[in-house]
């Protein structure tokens, strides 16, 4: 067997602007950019120094948190983005498959839209003619054959995107995530479909968020951290330190971390979540009482004063949805003067809804950053009723919970 | 089974790019196929649109070259203006789209490999199509005023590939500038526009070169324009009029269409790999 993937070295950076969000630029901003300093732009490595083999048919998952660098890997082995260092050895016909139905047209027929999207995906067009019939067959759609798209339900539309994808016969298979669009029982036909693909001899890389997946199909795992690679090895151990990783509060011991900013004057230690007992919980409870409690250590052998403490929540995409700080409560602490400092923050009716949330802490006194820790831990909350109605508040409709109540008249 | 090796290296640029562009041919066709079929498919507005096009701008200059010039007969305005416009509606649709097909296809770009140029490239298809249509009002003009071409006609596609290749140059050029510098969406309309009346199709090349108020700088950088050359050539291969461009404007002509191809390709090749980071 030799290696069909080999990646030696490969990091990829990419430059942040302060301002907005664009990726691109326009004229008018590079030429009035001359006057301004070159420091309003900002490096960031989404990917660095990896170093790794896949040997031909394996089955390989790539996991790691949001913004680990997954997706931008995928990317450089599919060749979409090209790395700012290193080498990728490709053995054999590529497939990538990032999104279901990539450049499907609102406007075309089913069948238009499954020669287009096969010749995208890299099928030449002998291929789809004589898959075609397996693949509406996959669908379910063939009644709607000659409808546009756009006329489609959004599951129809997903179920024939995904039904094209699962025909592909690259030598190399490359997935992100698309395993988690579509009903329960479509999801298990894809499942299935991507086991045979596997089980055929071909290489298959999966990212994926859901570790059941990654350990029901792949022998293989790679963990990814901050763009560089954490463990490698069978799906089982490194799936393990990945949840353990995960797991939060408890096992997290900030003490450790690296990934840190500020003059350490007070550092962060541990991050535990407690219910209004003080016993030690794995994760809050929508709608009710519970407790984040800091650990921090002055470093300083004198007292601090103005000791601000924040904690920020962001959604799993990265978006803040949060700031608990002791500021915008009014109390700022002074004159703290033991080396072991505990702050409790107490959330009397935890809002966040069921989900796993990062944490970003941040420490300063009289101003000056001491301590800064960006997603320092992962906190997981249960679902709950909230609203001491009997009822759970919908998924999918926003993070938090809004005390609130209702008069119709 | 034959495996490919691909690699991708950060030091170096692809081997084997033009390669792979043939390997993708199959693509080609069919992002052509889809942009027709798109086109095309509510017939009417398709088919309307590749005619109301260049029937309305021969209308307008047919009307503007008899205000100026009222000793030429109404009709032969209107040949003269009509096979100056046809030629330019290629060239013009064919930059427009060119020049935009990246920004607007940038969620393929994101998410599959295939040689970039591909784009800009199959885009080029729908107007050809809409320019074959296109003749066809030519050929009306021509039997409805009983003129018949000589065997001139036959060097057409010549001066219609110089017409593509002047697009194909410039398309590349303003594509891969317009996916860094978004405003080059404002200055794409704006070149068609000032084109349109910079290239002899309200007027003959006869009457600039002839006048006596044109500075000989204005008529050297006139040649510049390659269209110049194409539209002069589309009417002596139709209308049999003398071909004015003399040899020098010609060779000018055709040396700024090479160097904007290659100016294009360049540019285009140099900076593709950078498409999907920031498209």
């Amino acid at each position: 067997m030799s290696a069909a993937i080999k990646v030696s070295g490969v990091g990829k950076r990419y430059e942040l602007r302060k301002e907005g969000s664009r990726s691109y630029t326009t004229l008018t901003d590079s030429l009035s950019g001359i006057f301004r300093s070159r420091s309003a732009k900002e490096e960031f490595w989404a990917l660095r120094d990896l170093d790794f083999e896949i040997q031909q048919g394996e089955r390989v998952g790539i996991i790691g948190r949001n913004g680990a660098g997954k997706s931008t890997l995928l990317k450089v082995l599919s060749r979409i983005v090209k790395p700012t260092t290193g080498r990728v050895e490709l053995r054999g016909r590529i497939a990538s498959l990032l999104e279901v139905g990539t450049g499907f047209h609102p406007e075309l027929s089913g069948r238009e839209n499954i020669f287009l999207n096969g010749s995208i995906l890299g099928m030449t067009k002998a291929e789809i003619k004589s898959k075609f019939d397996e693949i509406v067959a996959f669908s379910e759609v063939e009644k709607f054959l000659d409808t546009p798209v756009k006329r489609y339900s959004s599951g129809m539309y997903v179920r024939l995107a995904f039904a094209v994808a699962a025909h592909l016969e690259p030598e190399i298979l490359i997935v992100d995530e698309v395993l988690a669009v579509g009903d329960q029982e479509f999801q298990r036909k894809c499942l299935g479909k991507m086991k045979d693909v596997a089980g055929s001899g071909r290489t298959v890389i999966l990212v994926s968020h859901n570790m059941a997946a990654v350990q029901h199909l792949c022998e293989r795992a790679i963990y990814l951290r901050n763009g560089q690679l954490v463990e490698s090895g069978s799906a089982e151990s490194v799936i393990a330190t990945y949840l353990r990783a995960a797991q939060g509060p408890a096992a997290a011991n900030l003490a450790v971390r690296t990934d840190r900013n500020g003059n350490g004057k007070v550092k962060f230690i541990s991050l535990a979540l407690r219910d209004p007992n003080g016993n030690e919980l794995s994760a809050l409870t929508c709608g009710q009482e519970g407790r984040i409690e800091l650990q921090l250590r002055n470093e300083s052998r004198s007292a601090i004063n103005g000791l601000m403490l924040s904690v920020g929540i962001d959604d799993n995409l990265g978006n803040r949805i949060a700031l608990l700080s002791n500021e915008v409560t009014g109390q700022i602490a002074n004159n703290v003067t033991g080396e072991n400092v505990t702050a409790n923050i107490i959330l009397p009716r935890v809002p966040m809804k069921q989900g796993t949330y990062g944490l970003t802490l941040f420490a300063s006194s009289n101003g000056e950053v001491c301590d800064w820790i960006q997603d320092a831990v992962m906190m997981n909350v249960d679902a709950g009723d909230f609203y001491s109605s009997g009822k759970l508040p919908p998924d999918g409709q926003g993070y938090m919970c809004i005390d609130h109540r209702f008069d119709i008249k | 089974m034959e495996q490919p090796l691909i690699i991708v290296d950060a030091e170096r640029s692809d081997r084997g790019y033009w390669k792979d562009v043939w390997r993708y041919r199959g693509l080609f066709t069919f992002l052509a196929w889809r942009d027709l079929l798109v086109r095309y498919k509510q017939t009417f507005i398709g088919v309307a649109w590749a005619v109301i096009r260049p029937l309305l701008t021969i209308v307008v200059f047919s009307f503007f070259r008899y205000l100026m010039n009222s000793s030429t007969p109404i009709e032969d305005c209107i040949m003269i203006v009509s096979v100056a416009t046809i030629p330019w509606q290629l060239f013009a649709s064919a930059l427009g789209e060119s020049s935009n097909s990246l920004v607007a296809n940038s969620s393929l770009l994101t998410k599959v490999y295939f040689p970039r140029v591909i784009v800009p490239l199959s885009t080029i298809i729908v107007c050809i199509v809409d320019f074959l249509l296109s003749l066809l009002i030519l050929a009306g003009v021509m039997i409805y005023f009983g003129h018949v071409p000589s065997w001139h006609a036959l060097y057409l596609p010549v001066f219609m590939l110089l017409a593509l290749l002047a697009s194909i140059g410039t398309g590349l050029f303003l594509a891969a500038l317009n996916v860094k510098y978004r405003d080059f969406r404002y200055v794409v309309p704006f070149i068609i526009q000032l084109g349109l009346f910079i290239s002899p199709i309200a007027i003959s090349s006869a009457d600039v070169y002839a006048s006596t108020k044109v500075p000989d700088i204005l008529k050297g950088l006139y040649s510049l324009n390659p269209m110049v050359a194409v539209i002069d050539g589309f009417r002596w291969c139709l209308l049999d009029t003398p071909f004015v461009v003399n040899q020098t404007g010609l060779i000018l002509s055709l040396g700024v269409t090479l160097l904007m191809l290659i100016l294009g390709t360049w540019y285009f090749r140099r900076v593709e790999s950078t498409f999907a980071d920031i498209v």
